[in-house]
């Protein structure tokens, strides 16, 4: 399944990568391949912007506006003017953290 | 950090351990591969409400099987759930786990919050002495559990070195088999229409909750008259829109997250907003609930209630797999406004209606 095309805030500096394959080993939805022995982006319209290459890219090749993309999350923070947080203390809002 | 261990051992064992196993740190927990009946019940619970929040296992290091000094290290979060399967998962096998303090959230959800983190797995590392429980210096994570944790900066603060497994614990053996390969599929999150279906109860029982309100203000609106509310009218001319009203709610918060992908189109306000208009047609249609010739109540009924269920439909963003926080804000920003300006169309021609009921216009 794929979301919306052409809103992912993924950037990808191939020139940067050493091939270690960290981005591979962490992306859950495939965005990343190896070819010729450095990273590759298949389909970017597939990234849910987890954040997980970018945290753990050691070169800084990747960057990624990362969040959760709830929509309750992105409500409460517009209401509270906080950046959008799956706040799950008051638990029965949200399935953010189900 | 002795003084912890000893008081913790102190304590009752939790009713999933088997017994301890003595290691240099001292004594440590053997949990069971196998679930109870409390474990299950746990289970369905945690899916079904609130009970989640506080359903949690002690963070720490514990034993499965009957590991060495050599085995491998897991880590997990302290959501009881999160915890319970990975240990089903590791029947026959011989391991440590560890047990992150994540305030009883799965890996996943922590990992976005920073709770399953660099910093926690760190201090972890440190409280639990791991480096005298194990002579080797590697240590598995969830793959999911990336979001929060840096690999470089644990490895150099602790000198293990973080190998991020499967996304899936059932997995995890053949993981481990494969000499610590993953297949492309043990990266990937599935999202099947199990998987979707057992996330709803958790759609369904939040928008439920406030549809007393909502039932209250159509019973309100259609009994009201100048003399005062006439209740048999409530409940007769309310009906159609109360029935309307819950199968927008199933609509939006069932249907939706079920059918998933069998719904055109990539946005889940568009899915929620057809799925919603679907049963407006039928009543109105079909089983001609609402008099056809009531041109503004099958107007209102249009209006409302697919945007209700589109609405709904929406808030399942945030439980599935594949939807990023861009495309979420996207569909709100031009969403937000429709649904307000819907809402306030809807309650003008509401008022429209009830002043030409009651002959004033």
């Amino acid at each position: 399944m794929k979301y919306l095309a052409n809103v992912t805030t993924l950037q990808y500096a191939s020139d940067k990568c050493t091939g270690c394959g960290r981005c591979i080993e962490v992306c859950p939805q495939g965005v990343f391949v190896m070819h010729e022995k450095r990273a590759a982006v298949t389909d970017r319209d597939l990234c849910m912007e987890c954040g997980a290459c970018a945290m753990n890219c050691e070169f800084g090749a990747i960057s990624v506006d990362s969040g959760v993309g709830c929509a309750t999350a992105i409500i409460n923070g517009m209401l509270t003017g906080s950046a959008p947080s799956c706040d799950c203390g008051d638990a029965e809002g949200s399935s953010c953290c189900s | 950090m002795q003084i912890q261990t000893l008081k913790f051992v102190k304590k009752a064992p939790p009713p999933w351990s088997t017994g301890s196993i003595s290691t240099a740190v001292g004594l440590i927990y053997i949990v069971s591969a196998d679930w109870s009946r409390a474990d299950y019940w746990g289970m369905i619970k945690s899916r079904v409400s609130a009970f989640r929040m506080n359903y949690s296992v002690p963070p720490g290091l514990y034993a499965v099987g009957d590991p060495t000094n050599d085995s491998d290290v897991l880590v997990t979060a302290n959501y009881k759930l999160s915890f319970d399967t990975l240990r089903r998962e590791l029947k026959g096998l011989s391991a440590w786990i560890l047990v992150l303090d994540t305030k009883s959230i799965n890996v996943w959800c922590a990992a976005g919050k920073g709770t399953f983190g660099t910093e926690e797995l760190i201090k972890r590392i440190s409280d639990t002495r791991l480096d005298a429980v194990v002579g080797h210096r590697r240590i598995i994570l969830p793959q999911l559990g990336a979001i929060g944790v840096n690999a470089s900066i644990v490895q150099k603060k602790t000198g293990f070195r973080v190998s991020f497994g499967p996304v899936d614990a059932r997995d995890i053996r053949a993981y481990i088999e494969a000499k610590y390969k993953k297949t492309p599929e043990m990266s990937w999150v599935r999202f099947t229409i199990l998987d979707r279906v057992i996330l709803t109860p958790l759609e369904i029982n939040p928008a439920m909750k406030k549809f007393p309100l909502f039932a209250a203000g159509v019973l309100f609106l259609f009994g009201l008259q100048p003399s005062g509310i006439l209740f048999a009218k409530a409940w007769y001319d309310g009906m159609p829109f109360l029935f309307l009203g819950l199968i927008s709610v199933l609509a939006g918060a069932f249907l939706t997250p079920a059918l998933l992908p069998f719904i055109p189109f990539r946005s889940f306000a568009i899915k929620g907003w057809i799925m919603g208009m679907l049963p407006v047609f039928l009543v109105t249609r079909v089983f001609n609930t609402i008099d056809r010739h009531d041109t503004i109540l099958l107007i209102v009924a249009y209006l409302l209630f697919p945007a209700l269920s589109s609405y709904i439909a929406l808030q399942f963003t945030g439980a599935t797999t594949f939807t990023g926080m861009s495309g979420v804000k996207k569909e709100l920003k031009i969403g937000l406004p429709i649904y307000i300006g819907t809402a306030g169309v809807s309650l003008v021609l509401m008022i429209v209606y009830k002043l030409k009921e009651w002959g004033v216009v």
